[in-house]
Formats: C-alpha cells, structure tokens, sequence
C-alpha cells in the first residue's frame, strides 16, 4: 500500500511518519501532484497557522488537488480544519470540502478553559468505520485554539468550552482535530483503521 | 472532559537518565529511550527531557536521541536543557520533539520567546521557570536554580505568558527534592492569573500531592521525576487513586 503524507509548511509531520512507521507502513513525505493522486491513503497532517498554510497549498495547487481527490484522505489537526470552508484564524478561505466552519475558542472564564486546549479529552458519539474498536471513554491529544463546528459530518464529539467536532467524515475525507500519532493505542487504532478503510 | 497530565521528567546527562536530589548528586537511572517507553506504556500523560549539561556540542547527541524517542512512543514530549537559539529550537522539533522547553535564555533575553512562538506557534513552546521563595518573596532563579534574579516569579509569569509561551513549567526549587509536596500556593496564585496551562514541578513524594497540586494547586498537569524512576509511585497506581478521588484522569 502507498501511503502519501502531504508535505507543507506545516510543524512535526515527522512524528506522523513515525507512528505509520510503528504501524509497519513506509509512508512517502511529499508536495507532488503525480504521487498524492496515486497514492492508496492520503494523510493531511498539520501543526500552524491557516492562512500561511493555505497560501503554501495555493503555491504547490494542492488547493486544486486535495478536494478532488478519490481515495480515504485524513486530515490531521489543522490539517482538520484546513479541509473546511473557512476558518476565524486570519480570516481564512480554506479547502472547503467540509461545509463548516472553524471558531476560536472563547471561553467567559479563563482559569477553567484555558486556550489552546492542551491534554487528553474524550471522544463521544463515536461512528463510522474510522473509529471501530474504540468506546466512548477513548482519550486523545489535542493542542489546539480554534475547532470545527458540530455538523452532519461530525462522527465524535469532544466537549472543551463546548462540544465541538473531534472528528468529521464526508464521501471519502476523514479529519481529526486531535493527534492520533500522539494519542497513545487509541491513536493507533485509528489510524490503522484509516489504512484499513 | 479534560485531564489533568501526570508527567514523568527525565534528567539527561550524556544520553543517561539521572536525577539530581536537590540538582546537585546525581544518580543513574537507566536508558532514556527504555524508560520512555515504559512510562508511555504504563499511562503517562507526556514525557519532558531536561539536558542538565547541555552544551553546544551535545546537541547533536541530543537531536540523536530525540529522533529515537519520537520514534519509539507515542505520546507527546517535550525537551529542554541549554536551549537558546531558534535554531536549537528548530533542530529538536525537527528530530521529533513536540515541544521545547526554555529558561535561563528567555530571562536572559526575553524577546527570544516572541521569536520562537512566531516561529513555531506558541502551542510548542513551554518556559520553564525555577522559583525560590526568599523572605517571603518569591523570586526566579536560573542555572538550574543557583542563581537568584531580581524578577518576581509572578510577574515574569506573566511576561512570558503575554510574549507567547503556550505553557509554564513552574518549579519550585524549595520543593525540589523535598518529597514533602508541591508549591501548591505559588501554582495556584500563577496558575489562576494565566490563560495558559502551568505545569507544577518539584516536592511530589507521595499520591496524595498530586491530588493537592490538581485542587488546591490549580495546576493543569504534574511532573515528578524520582518518585518515578525508583518506583516509588508506579502511573497506573497514581492514576487509579486520582480516579478515586475525582481528579479527572486519563485511564
């Protein structure tokens, strides 16, 4: 199986390329059109700011490319959000292939909602293949300031100020607002699951 | 439901675990990449690694072992010791690290903390800060805590916070070593004033601490180094007890 990790301005996709690596999958860190659209897996990891991501993604046309694509893709963190229509951070346009938007956390006490949400939470109403195996007191990590909005496409719900969506899942796109390479055997899980859609 | 984090340190000397008592004896530990795969196996929440002889030339020893961390657990972790630069940021978060962590260079020179957040996002960028309290003043303290500055603890809590730190490792340096509990006042008194997480360090000696610096303290996570190591409190124990008692957990 080819694996494709989409390479872009983005921090630690490295620590993505281990976890697949753990699993037992050489992935392939790349920006070529020709190899993402052949790839069997596509994985969209992220760590950043949107607008400067989006506008590396313009350059590279990955923006044209990502939402065409046919085969199960997974967005990551803001990889997550990227994959939405737009995004509170800059005042971001982004991929749209998720007709959500992306808030800023705003909590009216900050000693109990501290921003970014850092640590370990839970997933609730889990569905969906993507997250076979796993129960509602799966913990994953997240760091994050701003989240997608609870839609149709939210297939888990994780509650931090609000309930927002954890992870979102449409034709053949999956994202997730938490790292699954750093969420210990639920992570895992999930992403073995992405590799076995 | 967020968690509180229970965090184990390892204390890096020439690719070797140690822990100081009190930062001054040393005493071996084991293999850090071994260790970190165990405590990420038994439950803890994230890892930091502190190079105490961290030098210029060592960094690359220490890249070298951060790669083989990453590749070994999957939870995140944070590094620090001797981190001064952008590019010694840039270097560790390259071989693996989730985050680092800085001290006496951002006292040294504050505004490398604006720098590196805006390099790397504030979410990576933890400040540790040794506190010592000095006739009922609580002041920091560098150098792996020998040496006093003249900033209160609390104001430059809220420099850092304010120049784009995304979490504070708050250690107190009276605590250190003592076993007889964690600064819970300090890390309330800072953890209340920030909208950022803080990390309480230094004291932990038994489960019960723990529960205190997570109510009384206010802390976001806690981080222990020896207790650990030697066994003292295994995480799953720790862990079941905090359930126990209503700490939100991860289990």
């Amino acid at each position: 199986m080819q694996v494709a990790v989409i390479k872009y301005n983005a921090g630690n996709v490295q620590s993505v390329l281990y976890a697949l690596e753990r699993l037992g999958v050489e992935a392939v860190l790349t920006d070529d059109l020709e190899i993402i659209s052949k790839a069997d897996r596509v994985i969209f990891p992220g760590q950043g700011e949107a607008s400067t991501a989006m506008r590396y993604l313009k350059e590279k046309q990955l923006d044209q490319l990502i939402p065409n694509l046919k085969q199960p893709f997974f967005g990551v963190c803001l990889g997550q959000q990227l994959l939405c229509e737009y995004s509170e951070e800059n005042d971001t346009a982004c991929l749209g292939v998720f007709p959500v938007k992306v808030k800023k956390f705003i909590p009216e006490n900050s000693f109990d909602f501290k921003v970014p949400h850092v640590g370990w939470n839970n997933l609730t109403e889990l569905k969906t293949p993507l997250l076979k195996g796993l129960s509602d007191e799966s913990f994953v990590y997240y760091v994050h300031s701003f989240y997608c909005e609870l839609s149709d496409y939210t297939i888990a719900t994780t509650n931090y100020v609000l309930d927002f969506a954890g992870l979102m899942h449409k034709d053949n796109f999956y994202a997730m607002q938490a790292h699954p390479e750093k969420s210990g055997l639920v992570g895992e899980r999930i992403l073995r699951n992405f590799l076995s859609l | 439901m967020l968690t509180k984090r229970i965090i184990p340190c390892l204390d890096i000397k020439d690719g070797r675990t140690v822990k100081g008592v009190n930062f001054v004896q040393l005493r071996d530990a084991g293999d850090p990449v071994e260790l970190a795969k165990i405590y990420s196996d038994e439950g803890a929440d994230e890892l930091v690694f502190l190079d105490i002889t961290a030098t210029v030339d060592k960094r690359k020893t220490l890249a070298e072992l951060v790669t083989k961390v990453a590749k070994a657990i999957n939870i995140p972790f944070t590094v620090g010791g001797g981190i001064s630069t952008v590019e010694d940021v840039k270097v560790l978060l390259n071989a693996g690290a989730d985050k680092i962590s800085i001290n006496s260079a951002a006292v040294k020179n504050p505004s490398i903390i604006n720098e590196m957040a805006l390099e790397f996002g504030s979410q990576c960028i933890v400040v540790a800060i040794d506190t010592r309290n000095v006739d009922g003043i609580d002041f920091v303290h560098t150098h792996g805590g020998r040496k006093p500055t003249l900033l209160r603890t609390q104001a430059w809590a809220q420099e850092v916070c304010e120049r784009g730190a995304g979490e504070i490792l708050l250690t107190s340096m009276d605590h250190d070593g003592t076993k007889a509990g964690f600064a819970n006042e300090i890390t309330a008194e800072i953890s209340s004033m920030l909208s950022i997480p803080v990390i309480a360090s230094g004291g932990a000696g038994n489960m019960e601490h723990f529960k205190d610096v997570f109510t009384f303290g206010k802390a976001d996570a806690a981080l222990a180094a020896s207790i650990f190591h030697f066994k003292e409190i295994p995480i799953p124990e720790l862990k079941g007890y905090l359930g126990e008692v209503d700490i939100a957990i991860r289990k």
